[in-house]
């Protein structure tokens, strides 16, 4: 029924891989989430879940996440921009930073950035003059959140830009456009897909985001706590259960973003002609 | 409008793609700007658009200079060679683009547009498509549109970049030949690139051979097909056999012709040899499907002849494979002299 005429041999045994693998490897640890949790009563999730530190643990991962994710979307597409549409010198160096984030084990990154941000810091310090403090705050854990997700957009971004047609922008010119009108009716929808992709992204790995986060968060409960490090405090107390039952709840919420944003690409790719 | 060129440069870094080139299009004539790959084309339309610049040189649109012009003021309607559709817009929405991007001031209203998208759409004979999405064409169909959007902002000059070149022949026909019609019915100044000889001469006013860059004649059809201006022109406007010169006849003062060029339907086949510059030939291969019969023949000496005639005349000879048969040039297309 769903075999099509493929050129690679063994259809069978390539589905009965994938399914075995991905139970392996993902379905059964986070069914063993499930039934851990289930091990408690509803009440008692309830009450590990609604309490006023898992709650601010909750609201401030997923904004400072959802935050880190626009900011990416924005500036990631710029250097995407760069990147794919003008050569210069250095560019391959420019191309070479972009992964930074991706390389450099999570610790580093957070010791880094502390001490970049903090009251002393070469950044820090003249941020606190303006009165704004970064490290130990939300702002620093937003912009730790920020590095560590763009690649994320620049490299899902980067390739469309580079596919897409110059003579598009030729065609839209020839027709009377400015450049104002060629980026807005012509390249923007023909990148949004590209854009909510390169989003969730940076966005699910900011929410599971836990080594870079805690040195410049400060970790205050309920005020600079981010969820993924409840959690770590919980079972440190032993409280398997309580953790488990923090990180359905998670699972649960990311995994219907991941729909939604599923569902915004679906849409936006099929107005484009893709889907 | 017309278009004229003068004296254009364009290199790509060490590489010339157009050296020196001049060109007039008068006002409502259709063009043919034909060569073979590579040999500039695009880039010369490019630069008419505007969208390339050029080294050196000089481009006037009716008298005006245009170079101060960016190519969305220049008013050319530009059909792109891979169609470049805007895919995420239906094709209502292509069509109507270059009126929705005109300023606040000039843009018709969105009844207007209607209209005239409606228009455009019953002239190029698509109106049942307004609400596809280009994917959802076929490549003719694609085509048309994209000539239905240039042609939406009602613009004095048409440039098409091979607008029948990724279309199969039966298509390329039809659509040639409605070029023509449409060419007859609205006037506007039309340059249209083509690597195919046929169609330039078919549908064109006036031919440009372009090679490596260079013109290298600029003509009627009739006069590039019977008077080539060079070896080239003459090898891509048609099919043409070499005779080397037998003769030591001089023709003119201290020169004389080592090389015969000849179409293949100018040469007499005889079973005897008819004159100094008469070549004897084996029949190698006859293909008798179509109109005329082509034969392919080779000499003694390897060279390979193509000779085409009418079935009648065919049959008249009672040729077969493998004969052995006299080629004589009945009318000599091109000479080369040697001093
Ligand atoms: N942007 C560019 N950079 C470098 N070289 C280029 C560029 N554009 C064109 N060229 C070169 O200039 C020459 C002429 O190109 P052009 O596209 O005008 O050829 P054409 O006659 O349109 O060929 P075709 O029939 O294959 O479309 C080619 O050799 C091409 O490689
Ligand atoms: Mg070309």
């Amino acid at each position: 029924m769903f075999k099509h005429k493929s050129t690679l041999p063994g259809f069978r045994i390539s589905l009965g891989y994938t399914i075995f693998y991905l139970g392996l490897i993902v379905l059964i640890p986070l069914s063993m989430l499930f039934i851990k949790t289930s091990s408690m009563g509803l009440k008692e999730i309830w009450m590990v879940v609604s309490h006023p530190r898992t709650l601010a643990a909750y609201r401030l991962s997923f904004t400072a996440s959802f935050i880190a994710g626009l900011v990416n979307v924005v500036f990631g597409f710029l250097i995407a921009w760069v990147l794919s549409r003008y050569s210069f010198p250095g560019k391959k160096l420019i191309d070479a930073m972009v992964d930074f984030p991706f390389a450099l084990p999570t610790a580093v990154t957070g010791i880094a950035l502390t001490s970049l941000y903090s009251q002393n810091g070469w950044v820090g310090q003249y941020l606190y003059q303006f009165g704004i403090q970064s490290a130990y705050n939300p702002l620093g854990i937003t912009i730790a959140l920020i590095f560590i997700g763009l690649p994320f957009v620049v490299r899902t971004v980067e390739p469309v830009l580079q596919e897409l047609d110059p003579e598009l922008e030729d065609a839209a010119a020839s027709l009377g456009a400015d450049r104002w009108q060629i980026f807005i009716k012509i390249f923007f929808p023909n990148l949004i897909p590209a854009l909510i992709t390169g989003f969730t992204l940076a966005f699910a790995r900011a929410i599971g985001e836990y080594g870079s986060v805690i040195f410049i968060a400060g970790n205050i409960p309920g005020k600079t706590e981010i969820a993924p490090l409840l959690i770590m405090t919980k079972l440190e107390q032993f409280d398997y259960t309580g953790a488990t039952a923090i990180a359905v709840v998670m699972l649960l919420i990311s995994f219907a973003l991941l729909a939604l944003t599923n569902f915004l690409q679906w849409v936006s790719s099929k107005r484009i002609g893709m889907g | 409008m017309s278009i004229e060129v003068k004296a254009i440069d364009k290199t790509f870094g060490t590489f010339k793609a157009l050296d020196q080139v001049s060109l007039k299009v008068a006002t409502g004539e259709l063009v043919a700007l034909l060569g073979p790959s590579g040999s500039g084309k695009t880039t010369l339309l490019r630069i008419i658009a505007g969208l390339e610049t050029a080294d050196c040189g000089e481009i006037f649109f009716h008298g005006d200079d245009a170079r101060g012009k960016m190519t969305k003021d220049r008013n050319v309607g530009f059909v792109f060679q891979h169609y470049a559709l805007f895919r995420h817009m239906t094709v209502f929405e292509n069509i109507a683009f270059g009126l929705r991007v005109k300023p606040k001031a000039l843009r018709p209203s969105e009844k207007q547009i209607k209209e005239k998208v409606h228009e455009l759409l019953k002239l190029v004979q698509l109106e049942w498509v307004a609400s596809r999405f280009p994917s959802q064409l076929s490549g003719g169909q694609r085509q048309r549109i994209a000539l239905a959007r240039a042609l939406a902002i009602e613009p004095k000059i048409l440039l098409l970049d091979e607008p029948f070149g990724s279309l199969d022949a039966q298509v390329r026909k039809e659509l040639r030949q409605w070029l023509r019609r449409f060419h007859d019915h609205l006037h506007i100044t039309t340059l249209f690139v083509t690597h195919d000889q046929e169609e330039a001469l078919e549908v064109a006013d006036k031919i440009v051979v372009m090679n490596k860059g260079k013109i290298e004649q600029v003509g009627s059809p009739e006069d590039v097909y019977h008077n080539p201006a060079s070896v080239f022109v003459l090898n891509f406007l048609g099919n043409v056999n070499i005779f080397h010169a037998r003769s030591s006849a001089e023709h003119k003062s201290g020169e004389k012709p080592a090389k015969m060029y000849v179409r293949p339907h100018q040469l007499i086949v005889s079973r005897s040899p008819l004159s100094e510059n008469s070549v004897k030939v084996v029949l190698t291969f006859v293909n008798l499907a179509g109109s005329i019969v082509k034969i392919d023949a080779q000499s003694q000496k390897g060279e390979i002849f193509q000779v085409e005639m009418s079935q009648e005349e065919y049959r008249a000879l009672k040729l077969t494979k493998s004969d052995e048969v006299f080629l004589t040039p009945k009318n000599i297309a091109f000479s080369e002299y040697e001093i």
